[in-house]
């Protein structure tokens, strides 16, 4: 049925249609709203056979899953931010033990400075820990990924990760056809865990290994992801037949048949790229897009051949490696690896700073005319940032840079328009 | 497509009339996206929501810079919040308050060039009279239906009742009635004024929406 629905609320209805037995969650914005909607569910009775337990941390939240799917339930939490980074021991146990757990990433910046607002700093924070991370274009794509994450996460006994960007996406109120009870009920089995922590059956799980065995263990890992390199379209396509719309996958094309410029971005801002794609092609510049669906495991070999006939390819993303430059940059310069092509990382978003139209138009034929520096930073304050550079060259003591910036452009309050 | 801006202060209610006007809109057929302003709201505090509404899906994620519609939930940010950034000569503009667009000091606003295109409503005594709460936001909804007709009244209420229940749903879609038909007589009165709502009930006057349905077009 399709509705006009929050994000958040969506992906709570859609996480309850997937019958999790144990949702274990510590509230944070972005993710509050949705943890908020499954707990109403659960205390309504309307998700039955299902514990909400409240937890006093995140790391608690994590290790409570990992708790309750070690013991063959079906667990699901939810976070952001710093919650991720304060859950990361857990987050690296989860993968390194093979608990399908599902969590939901509601996207946010990394302080400090502290920051509420979206970009995907948090999302790269965990990039190699062993998750597989989905990335959503819309709400009713967060919604198609949660049902899919947890066939794919059971399937190979394996963490996902359903990213979804903070406030653009979860605080957004868009029509979304949701999903109905049997429809989920006939795409997501029952979990035939494939270890449990059974009485009955004693076993122990995660055993200390050392030298002898821990590089074959990681390795199983990798051959992890790489199965789920294989599993993610196949599920993407049983998904469309069961559920009658495309929906996640590796990645996407958007008019790159004959592209020269294409862009390649993760999340809802791939919205505003292709508004921007479709007004260069109107002006008759050959640029298209790539959105990738699943970020881990990495879809190299997909993305090279949608590449195509790229002479520029140009990475925007919402999240900068200081010192090093893209993090999906890299991903995507190894996949153009022997392409004649060359790929340029434009930081775009960060904190929540919006992506503009303009300004996506605007560095996208600088960079048909090859004029695009190898790191751009869209929309930055260079003045902003001269002042400071000067201010710490004059004396030792300059002070907190975050507040000597805000001192600079008058912000009393952030956020007002 | 019709970009609505709504400004209001923490606890007004900003975020739900952007959500109840997506949501009339959709009630109405047609696509839309709300959206905050994404800030760490406080009471009382300068807070901004956006709606757009069109007749195909909305993929764009930036928020409004150049408005079609704006509605104002609290005078008091006259002079205290830019809001008439971004406001054209051809947008709409919606202010709560009791007194005159000449009285509140916006005679020199651009969007006054065009008659009617700048009304007030007292929305806050109107849902004072029929909720006892001083909340403005669903009330404003009404007044905006008949300014801009791009969304019918009666999806307003329907939204209303979507999330609203008992006393408060029925008292404030009474009010919205209210500051429909005030607005409206409002942009009669104005010599040569645009009666969208009396003479264009579904949007589609020069406003880049087509009055198309999400039927038509899916």
């Amino acid at each position: 049925m399709l509705r006009q629905l929050e994000g958040s609320r969506a992906v709570a209805e859609a996480v309850g249609l997937c019958r999790p037995e144990v949702v274990c969650a510590y509230p944070i914005s972005p993710q509050t709203h949705i943890i908020e909607g499954i707990g109403a569910l659960v205390k309504s009775g309307q998700l039955e056979q299902c514990e909400f337990i409240n937890v006093e941390s995140e790391f608690a939240a994590m290790s409570v899953c990992i708790g309750a799917s070690a013991a063959g339930a079906r667990a699901y939490t939810a976070t952001a931010s710093q919650g991720l980074l304060y859950m990361m021991e857990a987050v690296y146990n989860a993968s390194g033990l093979g608990l399908p757990v599902v969590m939901t990433l509601a996207n946010r910046a990394i302080g400090a400075p502290i920051n509420i607002w979206n970009d995907h700093s948090d999302a790269m924070a965990v990039r190699d820990a062993g998750w597989v991370q989905l990335f959503a274009e819309t709400n009713q794509e967060a919604v198609d990924l949660h049902v899919q994450a947890f066939r794919l996460a059971e399937e190979l006994s394996i963490p996902v990760m359903v990213c979804m960007d903070g406030f653009i996406l979860t605080h957004a109120v868009e029509a979304v056809e949701m999903p109905t009870q049997t429809q989920v009920d006939a795409f997501v089995p029952p979990y035939e865990p494939r270890q449990v922590l059974d009485p009955a059956e004693p076993v122990s799980i995660g055993a200390m290994v050392g030298p002898e065995a821990f590089e074959e263990v990681r390795y199983l890992a990798h051959v992890k992801q790489l199965q789920a390199l294989e599993r993610i379209p196949e599920i993407a396509s049983a998904f469309s037949a069961a559920f009658g719309r495309p929906s996640g996958g590796l990645l996407r094309g958007y008019r790159t048949e004959d592209a020269e410029v294409v862009v390649v971005a993760l999340g809802s801002v791939l919205g505003t790229i292709k508004d921007a794609v479709d007004d260069l092609r109107r002006a008759g510049a050959r640029v298209g897009v790539v959105g990738i669906g699943s970020f881990r495991p990495f879809p190299s070999a997909a993305l090279r051949a949608e590449l195509g006939r790229a002479r520029t390819v140009v990475v925007v993303e919402k999240a900068l490696a200081p010192g090093a430059g893209g993090i999906l940059a890299r991903d995507v310069t190894m996949a153009a690896a022997g392409l004649d092509a060359e790929v340029r990382t434009v930081v775009a978003g960060l904190g929540g700073r919006p992506i503009t139209k303009a300004s996506l138009v605007a560095v996208l034929e600088e960079a048909g005319r090859g004029g695009l520096e190898s790191l751009h930073f869209l929309d930055l304050d260079h003045g902003l940032v001269e002042r400071e550079l000067a201010r710490m060259a004059r004396r030792r003591r300059s002070g907190p840079a975050a507040e000597n910036i805000l001192r600079d452009i008058g912000v009393v309050s952030a956020g007002a328009t | 497509m019709f970009q609505v801006r709504i400004h209001g202060r923490g606890g007004q209610g900003v975020v739900t009339a952007a959500e109840l006007l997506s949501v009339a809109a959709f009630r109405d057929g047609h696509y839309a996206q709300a959206f905050p302003s994404f800030g760490s709201e406080r009471t009382g505090a300068p807070v901004v929501a956006f709606c757009r509404i069109d007749a195909g899906p909305i993929r764009t994620r930036e928020p409004i810079a150049e408005p079609d519609g704006l509605i104002v939930q609290d005078a008091t940010l006259l002079h205290q919040v830019d809001l008439f950034r971004g406001v054209g000569p051809e947008a709409l503009v919606l202010i709560n308050s009791s007194r005159g667009v000449e009285e509140l000091g916006l005679a020199d606003l651009p969007a006054l060039r065009r008659r009617g295109g700048v009304l007030t409503v007292p929305a806050t005594e109107l849902a004072r009279e029929h909720t006892g709460r001083p909340f403005p936001n669903a009330v404003l909804l009404g007044g905006f239906a008949a300014l801009s007709g791009v969304v019918s009244i009666d999806a307003v209420v329907l939204a209303i009742r979507d999330r609203f229940a008992g006393e408060v749903a029925e008292g404030n879609a009474a009010a919205a009635r209210r500051a429909f038909a005030f607005v409206a007589d409002e942009a009669a009165e104005s010599a040569g004024a645009r009666p969208a709502a009396a003479a264009a009930p579904a949007p589609g006057d020069g406003s880049g929406l087509e009055v198309s349905t999400r039927a038509a077009t899916a």
